[in-house]
């Protein structure tokens, strides 16, 4: 479903959000990425950087240990 | 009876309809402007060790992520961070309470001990902050944390101005050789703190 899914298990703060950015740069407007992340602070800096930058937050779900987001690049 | 009103009464009226309206407006266009302008921070790092790289950076990276305006200054000790090899940065147990000493290998239970070694014992020991920096460093890497060239690279393909300090430049007998290019500029602090002004975050590290 998502046009792009970005790796980041295992990577903690900030790295996360600084991948998520890059990627999103390189796609279209309205484009779907999936994030799949393991850090737990990822959940609340997801929704700020949603919030910051104006992508869209689409889902936020715990899949067992890991956290996977759903973004709609603006 | 023909009442003309006159100008102190205009004026009255038109005074009581501002108060009235205006901290209103004056609020909406305030939180209208909020929202349309990115935010802005400033970052003087001073500190040249492996420990304090940490913060100017990740602060500086992640408001760049989210798309704020970004500037940092580096001067004395913190200008060592814009040097083009950044393998020399270290950090020292000495003076420093606070550092969890924990071993980044072996079982997990041997993980968690926190040795707490005695100043007195490590000064003894050549090398030992080279020691303690590679524990460090492997800390930083078993945990998925950014390296500081990671960072920093961050950084700058996200836009941070990065500001190197003359003075400090001069002071250490450094030349801008032995610095990224993509320093923006070498400027004193007349420069920089208007910048700080108009920043809405503005950081000392």
């Amino acid at each position: 479903m998502a046009d792009v899914v970005l790796d980041a298990k295992g990577l903690n703060c900030p790295l996360p959000i600084l991948r998520t950015k890059k990627t999103l740069q390189t796609m279209q407007p309205g484009g779907l990425l999936e994030v799949q992340a393991t850090d737990p602070g990822s959940v609340a800096d997801f929704e700020s950087f949603c919030r910051q930058t104006g992508n869209q937050l689409i889902s936020s779900i715990k899949e067992g240990d890991v956290y996977k987001f759903v973004l709609k690049r603006k | 009876m023909d009442l003309k009103p006159n100008d102190a009464v205009i004026d009255e009226l038109i005074k009581r309809r501002l108060d009235e309206i205006l901290p209103q407006k004056i609020e909406q266009a305030l939180a209208e402007r909020r929202e349309k302008t990115p935010g802005s921070l400033t970052i003087i790092a001073t500190k040249g060790t492996l420990d304090w790289a940490y913060p100017p950076f990740i602060l500086g990276s992640t408001a760049a992520a989210l798309g704020w305006n970004v500037s940092m200054f580096f001067t004395f000790y913190g200008l060592q961070l814009l040097r083009k090899d950044l393998s020399f940065l270290k950090v020292s147990p000495l003076g420093n309470p606070g550092m969890p000493m924990k071993m980044p290998f072996g079982p997990e239970w041997f993980q968690h001990i926190n040795w707490n070694i005695p100043n007195a014992l490590q000064s003894v020991v050549p090398g030992f902050e080279s020691l303690a920096s590679t524990l460090m460093k492997q800390t930083i890497h078993n945990k998925g944390v950014a390296t500081i060239p990671e960072l920093r690279e961050a950084a700058i393909e996200a836009g941070v101005n990065l500001i190197g300090c003359q003075m400090t430049v001069d002071l250490f007998g450094f030349s801008r050789e032995d610095f990224i290019p993509e320093v923006k500029e070498y400027v004193g602090a007349a420069t920089f703190l208007p910048k700080a002004r108009d920043a809405d975050v503005s950081l000392f590290i």
